[in-house]
């Protein structure tokens, strides 16, 4: 935690400066579950990366890569609109790789 | 009107005017970007006269008719932000439907002006006069200027964009004159030549407007620990709003000839009783002290202007020290 500021020192009317603020990991709020995809079935329709409500779908030069748990939190949106069913919501707990991109054959996870 | 204005030499443009249309005519004078409205019953013909002159072409201004007076405030809080001069006016309910975003423009530090024709809140329907409307905004961290006549409802109207704009003040300023007694009654009104009230005003300059390019979030989630240290800049910019009434009251006495007190102690000398009003009525009263007067009755008025802030201060030395009755200690 950065240490607060005092009136005296933020700008008026609560308006917030570039950089000046700390990321706000709101992937915290996550409960339950998290997103985990199964790569060989992914077949990078992006629909995840359009619908997800908290831009928490990486992806690189238009290529799906994973999600970002730091700001995921848990809607299970990117799994109902899949459709290849390659995203799938797993227990909080389970340990992952990293952007929750699970390789190999089908059906892991 | 004080006395020095009856004599100003200054005052050689004199018009009959309503108060309604003298505030139209600071508006004019002043030239906003924009000016967000809606006409909800009651209203007062203060946006009718100045969308004429928009019409006319005699101003630049932006209007936004828009569709309730919730959103004339709205799309005045969006445009001040991005950066434009804006006004509004309202009265009574159109005000009440107001209230929820005035606390927002107050928070965000937004200069808006108001001009409030001051009427009754319904019911029973009522366009009459009563203070009602802009008491609900009393808390909600917006300046408020209770005229006493069209001279000074034009002359408030000219001095709010630079107290709503002063850097230590950044707040919405209401400039609110008595419905019907002020807004629909016509008299002489001097008016400041169209460059001088230009020349006084200035530009406007907020410090994050989002059309500079600078990359800034407004209107920010705040929890309880920024949300106090936000409300304490509000508290200082309202506190230093009543010094800054006081430097541009002398400020537009050179332009003018007319100098308005927060407080106003109105023949208080030695009196044993004195009225505290606001608004037109201390106008009718001051000529019913000077009857008391003239009968031997010793008699006075303290007239509050500046109603938020409230001058506690000056209203305390000003019937206090006039008076020896602690009835009159505020
Ligand atoms: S669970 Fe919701 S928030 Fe997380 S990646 Fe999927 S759509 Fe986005
Ligand atoms: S919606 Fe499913 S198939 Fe489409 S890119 Fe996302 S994970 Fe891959």
């Amino acid at each position: 935690m950065r240490e607060l500021k005092s009136s005296h020192q933020l700008p008026i009317g609560g308006a917030v400066l570039a950089q000046s603020a700390e990321p706000p990991h709101t992937g915290g709020w996550r409960v339950g579950e998290k997103p985990r995809v199964q790569l060989d079935t992914c077949v990078n329709c992006l629909l995840c990366w359009i619908y997800c409500p908290d831009s928490a779908i990486k992806i690189k030069d238009e290529a799906f890569l994973g999600f970002d748990y730091d700001y995921c939190k848990g809607c299970g949106i990117c799994q109902e609109v899949c459709p290849t069913g390659a995203i799938k919501m797993v227990a909080e707990a389970l340990v992952l790789p990293p952007l929750g991109r699970i390789e190999g054959e089908s059906d892991a996870g | 009107m004080p006395a020095e204005a009856r004599e100003n030499p200054l005052s050689a443009r004199m018009q009959l005017l309503t108060g309604a249309e003298a505030a139209a005519h600071a508006m004019r004078q002043i030239n906003p970007d924009v000016v967000s409205v809606y006409p909800i019953t009651p209203q007062t013909p203060i946006i009718q006269t100045f969308a004429k002159f928009v019409a006319d072409g005699e101003v630049d201004t932006e209007i936004i008719n828009v569709e309730s007076e919730h959103s004339a405030m709205s799309a005045a809080v969006g445009a001040a932000q991005a950066g434009a001069r804006t006004m509004t006016a309202t009265a009574s309910q159109g005000l009440a439907l107001m209230i929820e975003i005035v606390y927002i423009a107050a928070s965000m530090r937004l200069p808006i002006v108001m001009a409030v024709g001051n009427r009754a809140l319904s019911g029973p329907i009522n366009i009459h006069c009563d203070h009602a409307d802009s008491m609900l905004a009393r808390d909600s961290g917006m300046v408020q200027i209770l005229t006493e006549n069209a001279q000074e409802a034009y002359d408030f109207m000219v001095i709010a964009p630079r107290l709503a704009e002063h850097p230590e003040v950044m707040l919405p300023v209401l400039v609110g004159q008595d419905g019907f007694t002020i807004t629909h009654s016509a008299e002489p009104v001097s008016l400041l030549p169209d460059e001088q009230v230009r020349r006084f005003v200035g530009d406007y300059r907020i410090p994050y407007p989002l059309l500079s390019g600078e990359v800034v979030t407004q209107g920010p989630f705040a929890m309880p620990d920024y949300y106090f240290e936000i409300k304490a800049q509000q508290v200082r910019a309202m506190q230093a709003a009543a010094q800054v009434f006081d430097d541009l009251s002398e400020a537009y006495e050179a332009y003018s000839g007319r100098r308005y007190q927060a407080v106003e102690g109105y023949r208080l000398d030695d009196a044993d009783r004195a009225l505290i009003l606001m608004g037109s009525s201390a106008g009718t009263a001051k000529d019913v002290v000077d009857q008391l007067r003239a009968k031997g009755e010793k008699v006075g008025l303290a007239q509050v202007r500046l109603f938020r802030p409230f001058p506690a201060a000056a209203s305390s030395s000003t019937v206090s020290a006039s008076s020896p009755s602690p009835a009159f200690s505020l």
